[in-house]
């Protein structure tokens, strides 16, 4: 009996340190590519569940703010995208943001969803050679939850109903443009 | 009510969040945290203004075509590759061009005229009148532009302009400049330098161009307000709009045609 009871605790343990397991693996499962922008940022331009689930809805709202009516400092901005998401290479030239492992394509291919952003709007940011203020190597060392994806160590500050009413209006609005 | 099906249910993430989601107010960037405060400013370009522009035909210079240049590069033009083993008759007839120099000649009396050509940004577009589905627009400032995403490519637009303004893209575009994106079946034209103006610029490419090959041709500005140096400038000299029987009161007008 005691033995039976032994075995219980052991697999009740090992079932628990898969999951745990299981979660760094998912904290660790962030698309942000080293080498970018964004990999020394902490956040995106909001919450990354928010914007990983309603990104396309978002730029396609205010894309058409931008072309229609000169709007150019919408909250949401494929440019911006771009800017941040974009890789150098050692030589510090941006890697296009739809190349394979990329930030965009990455996801784009895992779940199947076509791309077609970049069949028109640029693929890399303006100023190709590096030159622009792009942080790279530096900052990004000191923040290894990988950009947008914050560490296990922090506290959540979001409570349940935030998020969910955060989601929740977001969700309407896109439906309603 | 129930969320969507399509929606994540986010109780249940917000269980794996408890490890996995530490974002919030105290470790948003205080940069990031402004960007969402500042933006999303809802009135956009406003109609008190109207962009144009007057040429001088008699300083646009016999074989300059510097501001055709300075427009490629600004617009990202230059950066179309011509497709493999297309002929040069084809390249030249079917490769993009906002602004052309246009070269005439009085044949009574010999007398050459050279002036640029581009979109006239009428106040009442023919394009935008064929355009099924809405794509071609006047923006509030006058400026008549080409919405990329929901143009279909079958540049009625292009048969209405009566200036021959507007250009196909025939094939696949590698790269592109971030102002001006570009890709295969859109119809485009001059948009005045549009990302210059939203960014709070006032002048287009080719107006500097021509400005630094010392030639002043091209004057670019505000037609609505009287004290611009165009609305001046209009107002002292005798212009002319280009096919005026059509009643599209352009916005760019000449001089000494």
């Amino acid at each position: 009996m005691g033995s039976l009871t032994g075995f219980r605790r052991f697999a009740r343990m090992a079932l628990g340190g898969a999951l745990l397991l299981l979660a760094t693996g998912v904290v660790g499962d962030s698309a942000v590519t080293e080498g970018s922008k964004a990999a020394g940022l902490e956040t995106c331009v909001a919450p990354t569940a928010e914007i990983r689930r309603n990104h396309m809805d978002y730029l396609k709202h205010d894309r058409d703010a931008t072309v229609r009516k000169g709007i150019r400092d919408t909250r949401f901005s494929l440019a911006e995208c771009v800017q941040c998401h974009a890789e150098r290479d050692s030589a510090g030239t941006y890697k296009p943001v739809n190349a394979e492992g990329q930030f965009c394509e990455s996801c784009h291919s895992y779940v199947a969803v076509n791309l077609t952003c970049f069949q028109c709007h640029s693929k890399t940011p303006e100023g190709a050679n590096g030159n622009s203020s792009a942080g790279v190597g530096g900052g990004a060392g000191e923040l290894r939850a990988l950009g947008l994806l914050p560490s296990v160590d922090r506290s959540l500050s979001l409570s349940r109903d935030e998020l969910a009413r955060l989601h929740a209006a977001t969700h309407t609005t896109s439906r309603g443009n | 009510m129930s969320h969507n099906s399509d929606q994540p249910d986010l109780r249940r993430r917000d269980f794996i969040g408890k490890t996995v989601l530490a974002a919030g107010a105290a470790s948003i960037a205080p940069g990031v945290m402004l960007t969402m405060a500042n933006a999303g400013s809802d009135e956009g370009v406003s109609s008190k203004v109207r962009w144009g522009m007057l040429i001088d035909t008699n300083k646009c210079a016999d074989g300059c075509s510097a501001c055709v240049a300075a427009c490629n590069q600004e617009n990202g033009i230059d950066l179309i590759e011509r497709p493999a083993g297309q002929s040069d008759a084809m390249w030249d007839a079917q490769r993009p061009q906002w602004v052309r120099k246009v070269k005439l000649k009085d044949n009574l009396t010999g007398e050459i005229t050279n002036l640029p050509m581009m979109c006239q940004h009428c106040e009442h577009p023919p394009c935008v009148d064929v355009c099924p589905t809405g794509a071609s627009f006047k923006r509030a400032d006058g400026l008549v532009l080409v919405d990329r995403h929901t143009c279909i490519g079958c540049r009625y637009c292009m048969m209405a302009c009566p200036y021959k303004a507007r250009s196909f893209i025939h094939q696949d575009v590698a790269s592109q400049r971030t102002g001006t994106p570009r890709g295969k079946g859109c119809v485009e034209s001059c948009t005045l330098c549009v990302q210059r103006l939203d960014a709070g610029d006032q002048t287009t490419a080719c107006q500097d161009a021509c400005n630094r090959e010392g030639h002043q041709a091209i004057l670019f500005g505000d037609l609505k307000n009287p004290d611009s140096e165009i609305a001046r400038a209009l107002k002292a000299y005798h212009s002319r709009q280009i096919r005026a029987d059509l009643e599209l009161n352009t916005g760019v007008r000449y001089t000494n045609i």
